[in-house]
């Protein structure tokens, strides 16, 4: 997979997905306009089963869900960033989508490279430069919402 | 040891006698909040999944304020299907149009928030009703299906960061300058998944209205929640409303914080946050360079409260908008709205050359009614100046206290408003 990398800090919903388009709420609409604030050639770049790599706070602002449904839309697989601003943080792993804390990754990384993700383990591979990037694996409640595919899945069991 | 309010309130809904930091809980929810963006997804979420039935109508309320009057027919479509799905869920907390109003200035004003509550809503201003001593945190729709299904969700325990503010503000200094003050000195990250507490002097001297500016931008320092204990001033506004009881919820006194921040307020002064970030903010005094406006915006649920107009229309009457800026007045809801045109402020923003919307969410979020194009400039009293937030990617929006907007749209540049009161 590759990575799509923005260093920054602080990217927040509205970058992710600006609110014109939040009279829309289906995965294949929003993904069209994912990121395009920032990067309008986002959406054209990325392949199913890419990830972004980015700095601290990501998916700061609003709670929009949007956000993460116009980036899942477009195929990214995965968000690895420095840190995660806790609402985003909650949308991703109620929808089975990987967020993944990894300080510091993205003043490392080349853009463009291809990575390798290892749950179990907590590690991304960088193919090319060959180095590895650990993360703090996953909690159990985390890990089992993502295999379920979501929150939604796991509560409808319950009722 | 002791525990922090929050913490109380959290063991309280998950059937614990205590509860710390970090800890993962599935809490009972008192009150599920609803608006048009959000719960549209939500809608359909619960359908797919089956779930036909919300698990007490009376716990959640819904109320359309992002793109109405509905902005276009992709947005009219998603107020109707909240609209007939309250109808079918039997939810009568509705609020449609000609009651309508933002979520969060609506909510406390209804009277659907006190003390000791567990508030959750689609939206991350929520944070705004720890105001009244309630844990109140913002969520995403598939959290929102969750709770309306269930009426309970999960947490981390958040833990705590103390703001003992302290002494009083200064003539021309508000609530919105101390927040984004706070905001200055700890970043947009600096409460990350904490929840602040607001406690002191200056908190006890204050009005509701003016702690909800202060919770509602706990979110902007990245906080799960902002949350300040009950008092007398909470208990008089609830009455008010026909609340006669709240819970009396204190921290203990040796409650653990993370951290304590000790400000005086006495020695701020009016802040303005320059773009892209909340935590931009400057001291009045020390923006020499002149910033020209295109916009002035006064509204939203951080600054479009009865008292916010009241400081707006003092600085404006008998006054003009400058030549080449436009200003806008959204009154945060319908009674507000009532209210300033009892009060003849209506009368004189229109005087004055701005011009008074129905509540809505609107250009707050780059909605409609007040879209900035690109390279424009907008002083607003909202409590988001993100890239693009209020239009055009290359317009830029600075946020400031409703004196300071309606100051600077006299001036027609960001400028300080203490000079305007002087001898008012
Ligand atoms: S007024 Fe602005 S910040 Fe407040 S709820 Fe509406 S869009 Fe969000």
């Amino acid at each position: 997979m590759k990575a799509h990398v923005y260093p920054r800090n602080d990217i927040n919903t509205d970058e992710i997905i600006p609110a014109r388009y939040l009279n829309m709420d289906r995965e294949e609409d929003l993904a069209a306009h994912a990121m395009e604030d920032i990067d309008r050639e986002f959406y054209k770049k990325v392949r199913e089963g890419d990830v972004i790599i980015a700095g601290e706070n990501f998916g700061c602002g609003s709670s929009r869900e949007h956000a993460v449904w116009a980036l899942r839309g477009a195929g990214i697989r995965a968000v690895i960033a420095g840190s995660f601003a806790r609402i985003f943080y909650r949308n991703c792993i109620n929808n089975g989508f990987l967020a993944i804390e990894c300080p510091g990754i993205s003043e490392q990384i080349a853009d463009a490279s291809e990575v390798l993700i290892d749950l179990e383990k907590g590690e991304i591979r960088d193919l090319a430069g060959k180095r590895t990037y650990r993360f703090e694996p996953f909690p159990a409640f985390a890990l089992e919402m993502i295999r379920k595919g979501g929150l939604l899945n796991i509560i409808t069991k319950k009722i | 040891m002791g525990m922090t309010i929050t913490e109380k309130i959290l063991a309280a809904h998950c059937g614990k006698m205590r509860v710390e930091p970090g800890m993962l809980i599935n809490a009972g929810i008192d009150l599920v909040m609803c608006h048009d963006v959000t719960t549209t997804p939500a809608i359909d979420l619960l359908k797919e999944h089956g779930i036909n039935k919300v698990f007490d109508p009376d716990k959640i309320v819904v109320m359309p304020d992002h793109f109405i009057p509905n902005k276009d027919i992709k947005s009219a479509e998603m107020v109707r299907k909240i609209r007939l799905w309250a109808k079918d869920n039997n939810i009568n907390a509705f609020y449609d149009l000609g009651r309508h109003g933002v979520c969060h200035a609506l909510l406390p004003e209804q009277g659907h928030v006190k003390a000791g509550m567990t508030i959750v809503g689609a939206d991350s201003h929520t944070c705004t009703h720890g105001a009244f001593g309630a844990f109140s945190t913002g969520i995403g729709s598939t959290d929102l299906a969750a709770a309306l299904a269930t009426g309970e969700l999960w947490f981390k325990v958040p833990a705590s960061l103390l703001f003992k503010l302290e002494g009083e503000l200064p003539s021309g200094v508000y609530a919105k300058d101390l927040i984004l003050d706070i905001i200055r000195r700890i970043g947009v990250d600096g409460a990350l998944y904490r929840a602040m507490e607001f406690s002191g002097s200056a908190v006890d001297g204050m009005d509701m209205e003016s702690r909800m500016t202060i919770c509602n931008m706990a979110i902007e320092a990245g906080a799960k929640s902002g949350i300040m204990a009950p008092d007398a001033v909470s208990a008089a506004y609830l009455k008010e409303r026909g609340i006669e009881e709240q819970a009396d919820i204190q921290s203990d006194a040796d409650a653990v914080y993370e951290q304590r921040f000790d400000i005086d307020v006495a020695a701020l002064e009016p802040m303005v946050a320059f773009p892209d970030l909340p935590s931009n903010g400057r001291r009045i005094s020390d923006i020499r360079e002149k910033i020209p406006l295109d916009q002035v915006y006064i509204g939203s649920c951080t600054n479009g409260r009865i008292s916010d107009l009241r400081i707006a229309a003092k600085i404006l009457k008998g006054q003009r908008v400058a030549n080449g800026t436009r200003c806008i007045v959204v009154p945060a809801s319908t009674e507000i709205w009532k209210q300033a045109n009892r009060e003849g402020l209506l009368d004189i923003f229109a005087e004055a050359g701005a011009a008074v919307s129905t509540p809505t969410c609107g250009a707050c979020l780059g909605g409609h009614m007040g879209i900035l194009a690109a390279g424009e400039r907008c002083i607003s009293t909202t409590n988001r100046n993100f890239t693009g937030r209020m239009g055009s990617p290359d317009s830029e929006v600075y946020l400031a206290s409703p004196a300071t907007a309606a100051a600077s749209a006299l001036r027609g540049y960001i400028c300080d408003p203490r000079p305007f009161l002087e001898d008012k």
